[in-house]
């Protein structure tokens, strides 16, 4: 292993960008270690785009360094472009060529011979399952393949670092698993991957680290494991046989303390946080029999990202965002006090 | 572990910068073969202005003497209106994130513009075949033997190449396609039109007739008609200004100023675009 995967791959302090009077980005800071999976997670407008391209090299930041695959991204861009991959977040095909010659062509261009780069296109459109339509004219893709070649395109020259810039935006769910698997790989190839997305989900599944960005800063980051602990342990979710019961439940619950409960009338469900496990679930049980409350179903669950994000950030992701995917509760939305 | 990278290290030096414009030149070619609509249109601009010129208004200018004499003109105005294809070529690739695609990858800053002025090199390429085509139907014929010929091929080309630097600057420097459709065509018509390329320089009026003497349009057709050995007829009459005197010198000069001055300010250009 050369020296420059043993440490970080990304690094990035204190970036800064303006666009007029907008602070697109207030002060990144991130370190990605070689070989790992870092997503960058937030809502639209909070700065994932803008990071992207300052690490790709296709924007300068205004203040902050960063380097990548060991190549300071300002000073030594062409040394950084050649060492990454890039797949933009539309997907930026040549419509007119088909998926072949698209391949061949970003081959070429980095540098490979003609005879080289029709090898390596066959292999990519052969392992993202594109071989039945590569000699198509690209404009006709569904969405789904337009983004598994623009990912292979990012992949032609085995890149040590790929930046990923919302890879399932717009996809179907088949698309994504798609990409998902397409991405699992690459970590079993030992590349170093920065993804950018909007789905708590994606980032949970795929990332070892996830850097929650809001408002152009980093306001957490960590192991999902470790970003979900801290917002408060688990949550008990427990279902009333009477849903109209909620607000006796909701007071049976906070008198246990700390933690706040919230209650989600259409779900028929009351939700609490605690720190104590299996315990707390039993204690909240006592609680609502003494206050007379039927429960006709309890859970205890780790907190999603969604609750990390909204704890966070002190809102839910913007209404209509295609965020819970019907994994998350609806809790997550509708909670009216996270707590601290 | 990995399989070691495909990419190379050295991404600079015009040698690379020169091999990743053909490539890209191959790119937009291809581009262009697979867009018949475009490539009629290409071809039909330069015989429409041929037929206009000829016979709409050559009747009153000398008839068959005129059109032998139109054709030196044709050329440099042909080649000159195809710089608008460079314009809408790298304003198309921008917008649909074409370019963005290309300065993610390790190629050098001058590639992907030279590749579209190679790219359109080439139309020019057939443009001049085509209109020569045209031309020899109409009763224009090569007086000079194929030297001269080749040398009026060669001096066209260059001139169309320094021309497509320009369409370059223009189309990196519009905000969208329909802009640079607009802005890469309205400069053409002065540009062709204040000069010697389709009447003789003395029959305008003063400043315009001054203009047009040093028009590099001017002294392209001028010294392609020399070498095709296309003399002016009488009527009209070689003007005896100093570029018109040495049209294939300073015909070349130009176009290498323009180069020297519109490949830097494209390259700047391309450097410049941060979007997003």
């Amino acid at each position: 292993m050369s020296a420059e995967r043993t440490g970080a791959a990304i690094v990035a302090e204190r970036l800064t960008r303006r666009f007029g009077g907008r602070h697109a980005l207030r002060g990144v800071d991130l370190s990605v270690p070689a070989g790992t999976v870092l997503a960058l997670l937030g809502p639209n407008g909070a700065g994932k785009t803008t990071t992207v391209r300052v690490l790709t090299t296709l924007l300068r930041a205004d203040g902050g360094r960063a380097s990548v695959a060991g190549c300071d991204v300002r000073d030594e861009p062409a040394e950084v472009r050649a060492r990454i991959g890039v797949s933009g977040q539309y997907a930026a095909l040549d419509e007119r060529l088909t998926a072949r010659e698209n391949l061949c062509l970003v081959a070429r261009l980095y540098g490979m011979s003609r005879g080289a780069a029709r090898r390596r296109a066959a292999d990519l459109l052969e392992r993202f399952d594109l071989g039945a339509a590569a000699d198509r004219p690209s404009g006709g893709f569904s969405g789904g393949m337009r983004r598994r070649l623009d990912l292979a395109g990012a992949l032609a020259s085995r890149p040590a670092v790929v930046f990923l810039d919302e890879p399932t935006t717009g996809l179907d769910p088949r698309g994504r698993a798609e990409t998902w698997s397409a991405v699992d790989e690459l970590v079993a190839d030992g590349t170093t991957v920065l993804l950018t997305t909007q789905y708590l989900q994606e980032a949970d599944h795929l990332a070892d680290t996830v850097a929650v960005i809001d408002g152009g800063r980093v306001v957490a980051d960590g192991t999902p494991e470790r970003l979900k602990a801290a917002v408060g342990g688990e949550r008990i979710t427990v279902a009333l046989t009477d849903p109209s019961a909620d607000g006796a439940a909701c007071e049976a619950l906070a008198a246990l303390g700390p933690y706040p409960p919230a209650a989600d009338a259409r779900a028929g469900t009351v939700t609490v946080p605690t720190d104590r496990g299996t315990r707390g679930l039993r204690d909240a049980l006592d609680a609502l029999e003494a206050a007379c409350v039927e429960v006709r179903d309890a859970a205890l669950a780790p907190p999603t990202l969604d609750d990390v994000f909204l704890t966070l950030t002190g809102r839910a992701q913007a209404p209509g965002a295609p965020t819970n995917e019907g994994r998350t509760p609806p809790r997550a939305r509708r909670r009216s006090g996270a707590p601290a | 572990m990995t399989a070691p990278s495909l990419a190379p290290r050295t991404t600079a030096g015009p040698l690379r910068t020169v091999r990743d414009g053909l490539v890209v030149a191959e790119r937009n070619l291809v581009n262009l073969r697979r867009t018949p609509g475009a490539l009629i249109a290409a071809l039909v601009q330069p015989l429409m202005f041929v037929l206009l010129l000829a016979y709409v208004f050559g009747g009153s200018l000398g008839g068959a003497e005129y059109r032998s004499f139109l054709m030196g003109g044709i050329f440099a105005q042909a080649v000159t209106f195809n710089a608008s294809f460079t314009a809408v070529g790298l304003a198309a690739d921008m917008d649909r994130g074409m370019v963005d695609r290309f300065r993610a990858l390790p190629m050098p800053r001058g590639s992907v513009i030279l590749g579209r002025t190679l790219s359109d090199l080439t139309m020019s390429a057939v443009t001049l075949t085509v209109t020569s085509l045209c031309g020899l139907l109409i009763g224009w014929r090569v007086e000079g033997g194929l030297a001269g010929a080749l040398g009026a091929c060669l001096l066209v080309l260059l001139f169309a190449f320094a021309m497509s630097w320009v369409g370059a600057t223009i189309g990196l420097t519009a905000r969208s396609t329909e802009v640079a459709q607009s802005a890469g065509l309205v400069w053409l018509f002065p540009v062709t039109f204040v000069s010697g390329a389709f009447v003789a320089v003395d029959s305008l009026p003063g400043p315009l007739a001054a203009v047009a003497e040093w028009n590099p349009v001017t002294a392209t057709a001028t010294a392609a008609r020399a070498l095709l050995g296309n003399d002016p007829p009488a009527a009209l009459p070689a003007s005896t200004s100093w570029p018109a005197q040495h049209a294939t010198g300073y015909a070349v000069a130009c176009a290498l100023a323009v180069v020297a001055v519109f490949m830097p300010l494209a390259v700047g250009r391309y450097r410049r675009i941060a979007r997003g």
